[in-house]
């Protein structure tokens, strides 16, 4: 029983980062309806920044965080600017392969910048860890979760109340009509590309005390992440949200319950049954079209 | 395009040159080295020209293709290496393996389409490939595969070199013939109505479903083949080879060479294998380069080299004219 609350919790601290890095891929493609296969790589700009700004030059937290989150916001500003606006032939296989394109370059650029071996960092804070149960659950997972609420939180207030954010919307219902109606949709654009970056940023910066920090810590993460927005329906927010969580828990108790190798598999496998049975995703109100 | 195709004059010459050209090459070539790398973009070839029938002709995104190009190899490498199969028998039970893997695999996957379809192909290549991982006691897990046996014929076998470089190529051309006929056939005209326009075609009554099917098969054997002959060439495989990296990888030849053209999928082919080769002087710098020529490729040049440097040739031309 402590066993199973033990995978539980785990599984709910894990999923809280898919949760946070499907959020990033879905706001994205709502508004812009571009998969990002370099998402990861944000995540992973987001944990080594944490590396060098806070392990290294020990500057204090919050400031650490605000100049990683920053960073990570410049290279997806010019990651858009220079690789998604002149794209001349926008279709799936090109946008694909440019963005696979990308996150090799940024793969690479991380290998040059801070090396090939994994860095670990010390938690955000020395706090004794809490027993329910007999399960127990450290800091670092409650700052985590929570970050992943206030991320989420804070995104929906932002499309249902800004103007910036109604107009993102409008640019996901309808490029076009958006245009008429006087929205600049390449700023939206841009705008989404930024969202999504420092959403990745953060996942990177919280996961980053409870994993081993290497160059190619993104792939997988970004994986995952998509496939937790596609349980969740494509472009939804919330969906994302959930998505992430029933991932992380299904995969932790995966982990615990048949073998840690089968892991890795079950978020590709429920991927598939999700595309098979409900591509809307398991919160779809309706049937979504499979374009 | 329609036009060569039904010049037969124009099209045996080219088959001439090709010929003509691959038997040159090996007989000319001396440093193995070389040698090797030519053959990597023979195999190479294999995969692009399987992948272009699905992508190129039916219009149909693969982002695991990587599986079947494992398949082809892990069964070939478990049946003649760790069974003792003659190596021939285990190509036949491989690609009977890729087939079946397809038909069930592509049954429920090709009713997707667009992004959804490169999501749910991507989903089962990351399966195989986490199957290759773990099953250790049969593939070798994560550190690999060893004691897969040489090729022979008889008493004659193939060692690495010259004799393997001919027997790829030979695969590349009889293939390169194969492919041709289908894109002539029936079948090949419903894929081309597919490309165009879904509905239309069922309309006309191509069973759309039934045709992509048979080609993602088609696709898939090919790449079984290619696994097949990279396993019994370097004799040690590892899953790193057929992963998520090698279904783009494979995507990548096909659109970089140009799609819908058989001879894209030799040049993808090619500047694929080659880049890596070209860039090793880079040293550290070698994955940004070639993440950075992926993507000025695609974002300059969509069409693909073959047609973007057509473009550029002709725009040149234009201009001096002027």
């Amino acid at each position: 029983m402590a066993d199973l609350l033990q995978y539980f919790f785990s599984g709910i601290t894990q999923g809280s980062i898919y949760a946070v890095v499907a959020i990033g891929l879905s706001m994205l493609y709502r508004s812009t309806e571009l998969i990002n296969f370099a998402h990861g790589e944000f995540a992973m700009f987001g944990a080594l920044g944490l590396v060098t700004l806070w392990g290294h030059l020990h500057l204090p937290l919050p400031l650490a965080f605000v100049l990683t989150v920053a960073g990570v916001a410049c290279v997806g500003m010019v990651f858009e600017r220079f690789a998604l606006r002149p794209v001349k032939d926008p279709n799936p296989i090109t946008l694909v392969i440019i963005t696979v394109g990308a996150s090799i370059v940024f793969r690479g650029v991380a290998m040059k910048v801070w090396g090939k071996d994994p860095v670990a960092l010390p938690p955000f804070s020395n706090l004794e860890s809490i027993e329910i149960a007999g399960a127990v659950i450290v800091p670092q997972s409650l700052y985590i979760v929570g970050a992943a609420l206030v991320l989420a939180g804070t995104l929906h207030l932002f499309f249902r109340y800004t103007i910036q954010g109604k107009a993102m919307t409008a640019c996901a219902v309808n490029k076009k009509a958006a245009w008429l109606t006087g929205i600049p949709y390449e700023r939206m654009g841009l705008f989404a590309v930024l969202i999504s970056a420092v959403s990745g940023a953060v996942a990177g910066i919280f996961i980053a005390p409870v994993t081993m920090n290497t160059y190619d810590m993104g792939t997988m993460l970004g994986l995952k992440g998509f496939c937790a927005a596609m349980i969740g329906g494509l472009g939804s927010l919330w969906g994302a949200f959930a998505g992430g969580i029933l991932l992380g828990v299904l995969e932790s108790l995966g982990a615990g319950l048949i073998s840690s190798g089968a892991k890795d598999a079950i978020a590709f496998v429920l991927l598939l049954l999700i595309l098979y049975l409900c591509p809307g995703g398991l919160f779809a109100q309706k049937s979504a079209e499979r374009f | 395009m329609r036009g060569i195709d039904f010049m037969p004059g124009r099209r045996s010459i080219e088959n001439v040159l090709f010929v003509v050209v691959v038997v040159l090459m090996g007989a000319v070539v001396e440093n193995t080295y070389i040698l090797q790398v030519m053959t990597f973009i023979g195999i190479n070839t294999l995969l692009a020209l399987g992948l272009n029938m699905l992508m190129g002709y039916a219009g149909q995104v693969s982002l695991g293709h990587g599986a079947f190009y494992g398949l082809g190899a892990y069964g070939t490498a478990v049946l003649s290496g760790t069974y003792g199969l003659s190596p021939w028998l285990a190509l036949v039970c491989a690609v009977t393996l890729a087939v079946a893997v397809a038909w069930v695999v592509g049954r429920p996957t090709l009713k997707l389409s667009g992004y959804y379809l490169g999501m749910g192909t991507l989903g089962f290549g990351m399966i195989v490939h986490i199957l290759f991982r773990e099953a250790g006691t049969v593939t070798g897990g994560a550190s690999g595969f060893v004691g897969i046996p040489m090729l022979g014929v008889g008493t004659f076998v193939f060692e690495g070199g010259r004799s393997y470089f001919y027997l790829v190529w030979a695969v590349v051309f009889g293939t390169i013939l194969i492919c041709r006929r289908i894109i002539a056939s029936k079948t090949g005209r419903a894929l081309a109505a597919i490309h165009g326009r879904e509905n239309a075609a069922i309309a006309l009554g191509v069973d759309a479903h039934s045709v992509k099917l048979t080609i993602f098969m088609f696709s898939a054997a090919l790449g079984a083949v290619a696994g097949f002959l990279y396993a019994h060439f370097v004799l040690f495989i590892s899953p790193d080879s057929f992963g998520f990296m090698a279904s783009i990888k494979m995507v990548t030849m096909v659109v970089i060479g140009g799609m819908a053209s058989v001879w894209g999928a030799v040049l993808g082919a090619a500047v694929i294998t080659l880049l890596p080769e070209v860039l090793h002087g880079f040293a550290d710098y070698e994955m940004i380069v070639f993440g950075a020529i992926l993507m000025g490729v695609m974002i300059f040049m969509p069409q693909g080299l073959t047609r973007g440097l057509l473009d550029q040739y002709e725009r040149y031309r234009k201009k001096r004219a002027e």
